[in-house]
């Protein structure tokens, strides 16, 4: 994302919510003015009753907390083993060189694939959507985690090893720290495929869950339930991924320090030959 | 200003030296060192036959174009790379690997942008599993030596090009090492602060007596610091020649412009005039 928060000014905040009234509006208006059938494009206030019933019957509070129960557990599950595995085959060669075929098959292999095997294997229950978004997770964690490891600086490790330093030594300060930034990546991808995982796979066949709660409405003609639902999936999405990134603002906390102004309390010797020209800067500006 | 707010000047006076290495004990010996470089392509050969005595407490800097080997040297000295043939003696023990009695200090500052500034001069005491608390004043006392005691908790991302080298400087001294080995540390400075952190590094050296090996590829740098310049020639990499700099301490920059100075200059870039361009 490019950094846009010196648009962020109140006369350009307005024009975002006015810019939002005139979508909506055109939304509500486009079945008379377009002349769409509501069983294509429902209008946004038949969207938002939809909503209100849902969340007010605890219809969706229920189905959106076995979908948010499938997705953090997968995530967590396929999130684990695929950080314990790219911290194996980071650290063994051996390992490495016999499982990378594996990895190699199956990364160029659409995991969602999986799901109606998992379906018939695992039953409607939540096994086979967390199985499907475990196995989603696992890949971008893996793969983020052995390329973290492999990313820390040459000179860094000769710094650890000239002093006597140990490969666990290197490990534990400096591969897995310099890892950090592609792992928190690693999580992020691996959070936002695991809710597109769960919602599939209960498409696919389920007794709970938003995605079979859509699924249904689908097959009742009530697409402005289903539009509803979409909402609460993108509420679901846009939360987990903010948790994710408030997270990594934390552990990352080097990657967002500035260079501290100096001025005159810092750099003094090197500051020196320049000085003179700080000096006749001020009483310019005072005045 | 003076660079070092805790050097006083008794403490930097220079303390009686030998002018003579075959007069003093010899720390360091290098006999018939070579290095080969190359597994499948053609082989490259990146030391030829490098002898080179260094004594204790001397400051000896290496100066030579790009692919004299002067890196592969310091590499081989901090135990990081085997030699092809030689031996290299570090009093009366061969050298076979990473010493704890050694402080590398590189182009780059390498820090670790995780750590704090005092954490960042810590790492040699972490590496080497020595007390932390012990180590704690020195730590302290070496950051004030370069001016940066307002710092020690700051992130590297918060300091200059200039403060992280020096942070990278006072970290290979933390743990109290016989030697320090720097490879071009000054290199990605700009020129003025480059003059400053000299002089900063010869007091540094006055005040700690160190056993110094400076490679550079600035011959003026090296004709300021070191008791003797070794000047080396590329395609094999092998000693030139070893020049003794018979200049008073403490140097100043104002010596850079005397006769003196500009004849060892001259002389050194005599060798490089025959071997090709210097860069």
């Amino acid at each position: 994302m490019p950094d846009l928060s010196s648009l962020d000014t109140p006369k350009n905040r307005i024009l975002s919510i006015l810019l939002l009234c005139l979508v909506l509006a055109i939304w509500q208006a486009s079945p008379v003015l377009f002349k769409i059938p509501a069983f294509i494009l429902p209008s946004a206030s038949a969207v938002a009753i939809g909503l209100w019933r849902g969340l007010t019957s605890g219809l969706y509070l229920y189905h959106g907390a076995v979908t948010l129960f499938e997705v953090l557990a997968g995530f967590a599950l396929g999130g684990s083993l695929g950080l314990a595995l790219g911290v194996a085959v980071a650290l063994n060669r051996r390992f490495a060189y016999f499982i990378y075929p594996y990895i190699i098959m199956f990364q160029s292999m659409p995991k969602v694939a999986l799901a109606p095997l998992f379906v018939l294997w695992f039953g409607l229950g939540v096994t086979s959507k967390i199985v499907t978004a475990a196995l989603v997770a696992f890949f971008p964690m893996m793969i983020n985690t052995i390329s973290g490891l492999t990313s820390a600086d040459k000179d860094r490790i000769d710094l650890i090893l000239s002093l006597g330093g140990s490969e666990r030594q290197v490990f534990t300060m400096l591969r897995f720290p310099s890892a950090l930034p592609f792992i928190m990546a690693g999580l992020e991808i691996s959070m936002a495929l695991s809710l597109i995982g769960t919602v599939v796979t209960e498409f696919l066949g389920a007794d709970a869950g938003l995605g079979m709660l859509m699924q249904s409405m689908n097959f009742m003609m009530d697409v402005a339930g289903s539009f509803s639902i979409l909402i609460v999936l993108a509420v679901v999405g846009l939360v987990l991924n903010h948790a994710l990134v408030m997270i990594r603002h934390r552990v990352l906390f080097w990657e967002r320090l500035g260079r501290v102004d100096s001025g005159a309390a810092a750099d003094t010797s090197i500051a020196e030959p320049t000085a003179p020209q700080a000096d006749s800067a001020l009483p310019a500006q005072q005045k | 200003m003076t660079l070092l707010k805790g050097a006083s000047a008794a403490e930097a006076s220079p303390k009686p030296r030998p002018l003579d290495a075959s007069s003093s004990r010899e720390f360091i010996r290098i006999r018939e060192v070579g290095k080969l470089f190359g597994g499948r392509g053609p082989v490259v050969t990146a030391l030829q036959d490098i002898n080179l005595d260094i004594a204790l407490g001397e400051f000896v800097a290496v100066v030579g174009p790009s692919g004299c080997g002067k890196s592969t040297l310091l590499r081989i000295l901090a135990g990081l790379i085997p030699t092809n043939s030689g031996t290299v003696w570090f009093g009366d023990r061969k050298l076979e690997g990473p010493r704890h009695d050694i402080g590398v200090v590189f182009q780059s500052p390498v820090l670790f942008p995780w750590r704090t500034v005092l954490d960042n001069v810590l790492i040699p005491i972490d590496v080497q599993k020595l007390d932390r608390k012990k180590y704690l004043s020195r730590a302290r006392d070496l950051i004030n030596l370069v001016g940066l005691s307002e710092f020690e908790q700051r992130y590297p991302a918060e300091l200059s090009g200039g403060m992280q080298q020096r942070v990278g400087i006072v970290r290979a001294l933390v743990h109290d090492p016989a030697m320090l080995l720097m490879d071009e540390p000054f290199g990605a400075l700009d020129a003025m602060t480059r003059e400053h952190m000299n002089v900063e590094l010869q007091r540094l050296w006055m005040a700690q007596s160190k056993t110094i090996l400076f490679i550079t590829h600035s011959i003026s740098e090296a004709v300021f610091l070191a008791d003797r310049v070794v000047v080396m020639t590329p395609r094999p990499g092998r000693i030139a020649e070893v020049l003794d700099i018979d200049l008073p301490r403490e140097r100043t920059l104002d010596m850079m412009t005397t006769p003196p100075f500009g004849e060892y200059v001259r002389r050194i870039r005599a060798h490089f005039g025959t071997a090709g361009v210097m860069d």
